[in-house]
């Protein structure tokens, strides 16, 4: 019954997605389009932060990693497109390799400020290593391939590929592995003690997000066809962990939610003033004080209270 | 060699601003188990405060000593804030940055995107002469600006009651508070010292590494780098930690100028994987 409704419920979801471009104007494509992109992202960062208890601040550099070497590869070099979409995400697991071996013996604050500097190190090479990066200008250049240059079909394929990563990750989350990371997060000790390698799954876990947000980082690329050192800075990682906390951690369909509602409210603000990065501040404190279980956490607080009563 | 003993000496002035900034991060990282991310924009802040009042009155003192004020007042706001998410350090970290998402914006509101630099006293300007080099009289300033404040924190928690509660908050608050001593007050006093500690730093380093806006997330950088090599809440872990960033960053600016953030973070990166806790640090 459960899994009927759960069935029919993702049925109307991907039907309204589809239909979405139909009723909204090019501009409002593009914004959805953006929002799945994010919601790709802040869906990585709960895998980490949810899952594995493990909350980084440094995926929105290694998102940003990805455009850099699509934007790189083919404005600069000259090369293939989807050649240099292989590249990007590549690029994004190889950072996350390093920074999963550096950084998943801690845990807690510890893991959050180690990611934090990780993601830093990542802006400063980007604003600094000019000759490659361009620096402060950032690279600029078309490089999405011709066909997919009408908005609407590059909503579609955004789509696309945004349904099957998100499948991927949900996968991932239930399957034993992503159950051995939920164990990690409620007592390391006790799953090494089950004889689980917890620093592998950790590493492993790590990898996987971090992939995943190569794939949103690739597709933003395409999507903005500009990257500077503002697309790598700690600024987008915090983003990024806002969406999923704000969605809800440890629900993964929240980052999605999440996204839609941080993108829309920052379209919002944008038209009124230039004062988005206070607004974000201001949203972060807040949701600390009153809602840190999120969007989708309070829904399903509530569900499964009524339930119980 | 002349060169070389220039960048030992940019180095070490570098440290002792360092040291200001981190000291205060360590200490309240050790003892309230909070990472205060708004630290660097504390810095920022300290020294925009001090540039105002030290360009508005003219006196150099007066602007350190108002920057010095302002942050340990916004300090004690931060930490009544923190207080709604008490005993949940990552949503209290969490709040932090998004405090410090606010202060950077509104210094932007106030003082746009330009570059400032603190006005010096006539005293500390110009070169100063000492064994066959010339160096900049302000640096020393800062230099000896930090061994001082070094000394007086030293005394502070090694000769004095509330130095010696807060050195066994660091290790455990509870049992402190167990005993009868109102721990808050030690909380919010080392937050205090520790943001304004930031605010001088902010004030001082505001002439002579100057202050816009995108300053304050690259102290905070380094003071990150500080407290992971020192070890949280260890006084002399700050010190160390300062000399060592400083020193790796100076040279590898000298080196390797488009990778020199790799010449501070490879070290550190390397030394975590073998002592997690820091140099100085203690396991929980």
């Amino acid at each position: 019954m459960i899994l009927a409704s759960k069935t029919s419920w993702t049925v109307i979801v991907i039907a309204a997605l589809c239909a979405l471009p139909a009723a909204l104007t090019g501009y409002q494509t593009s914004l959805a389009t953006l929002i799945l992109i994010y919601a790709l992202l802040a869906m990585s960062i709960d895998i980490m932060a949810g899952y594995a208890g493990r909350t980084p601040l440094c995926h929105g550099a290694i998102f940003g990693v990805a455009t850099y070497v699509v934007m790189y590869y083919v404005t600069t070099a000259g090369g293939n497109p989807w050649l240099g979409m292989l590249y990007g995400i590549g690029m994004a697991a190889a950072v996350s390799l390093i920074f999963a071996l550096l950084a998943v013996r801690t845990s807690g604050v510890y893991f959050l400020l180690l990611t934090l500097a990780l993601g830093m190190v990542i802006w400063g090479v980007c604003q600094r290593w000019t000759s490659v990066t361009g620096g402060e200008n950032g690279l600029r250049g078309t490089v999405r391939p011709d066909w997919l240059l009408d908005p609407v079909r590059f909503y579609f394929f955004v789509l696309t590929i945004g349904l099957l990563a998100t499948f991927i990750m949900w996968r991932f989350v239930s399957s034993p592995f992503g159950l051995s990371l939920k164990g990690i997060r409620e007592s390391e000790s006790r799953m090494k003690s089950l004889g689980y390698q917890s620093t592998k799954h950790l590493v492993i876990g790590f990898v996987f997000s971090g992939i995943m947000a190569g794939v949103a980082g690739v597709l933003y690329a395409l999507f903005n066809s500009f990257v500077s050192p503002s697309s790598v800075a700690l600024a987008q990682s915090v983003k990024g962990l806002l969406m999923a906390i704000i969605g809800g951690v440890g629900t993964l369909f929240g980052g999605i939610v999440g996204a839609a509602a941080i993108i829309i409210l920052e379209n919002v603000v944008s038209s009124f003033t230039e004062r988005w990065s206070m607004v974000l501040g201001l949203l972060f404190v807040f949701t600390m004080i009153f809602a840190p279980e999120g969007i989708v956490g309070k829904f399903r607080t509530i569900k499964w209270f009524k339930k119980s009563v | 060699m002349s060169f070389t003993l220039f960048q030992i000496f940019n180095g070490l002035t570098f440290a002792a601003l360092l040291f200001l900034v981190a000291s205060g991060f360590t200490l309240i990282f050790g003892l309230m188990r909070i990472v205060n991310l708004a630290h660097g924009a504390m810095y920022l802040m300290g020294g925009y405060v001090a540039y105002a009042v030290a360009t508005q009155s003219g006196s150099f003192v007066l602007g350190v000593v108002a920057g010095a004020v302002a942050t340990a007042l916004m300090g004690l706001v931060e930490q009544s804030l923190l207080r709604f998410a008490k005993g949940v350090e990552l949503r209290q970290v969490l709040m932090t940055l998004g405090l410090a998402l606010i202060i950077d914006d509104s210094a932007l509101v106030i003082f746009g995107g330009d570059t400032f630099s603190m006005p010096t006293p006539d005293i500390l300007k110009g070169p100063l002469e000492f064994f066959g080099m010339t160096y900049p009289r302000y640096r020393l300033f800062v230099l000896l600006v930090g061994i001082i404040i070094f000394i007086l924190l030293w005394l502070l928690m090694n000769r004095t009651k509330l130095g010696a509660l807060i050195r066994a908050g660091v290790d455990d608050a509870e049992t402190v508070e167990a005993m009868g001593v109102n721990i808050r007050r030690v909380f919010i006093i080392t937050f205090m010292l520790g943001m304004a500690l930031a605010g001088i730093a902010g004030a001082l380093g505001g002439a002579f590494l100057s202050l816009y806006p995108s300053a304050d997330s690259e102290i905070l950088v380094y003071s990150l780098a500080v407290v992971i090599i020192g070890g949280r809440g260890s006084l002399a872990g700050a010190a160390v930690g300062s000399l060592a960033v400083s020193m790796l960053s100076t040279f590898g600016q000298v080196w390797f100028p488009e990778l020199s953030y790799f010449v501070i973070f490879g070290p550190m990166a390397l030394l975590l994987a073998f002592r997690p806790t820091g140099l100085f640090g203690r396991p929980n």
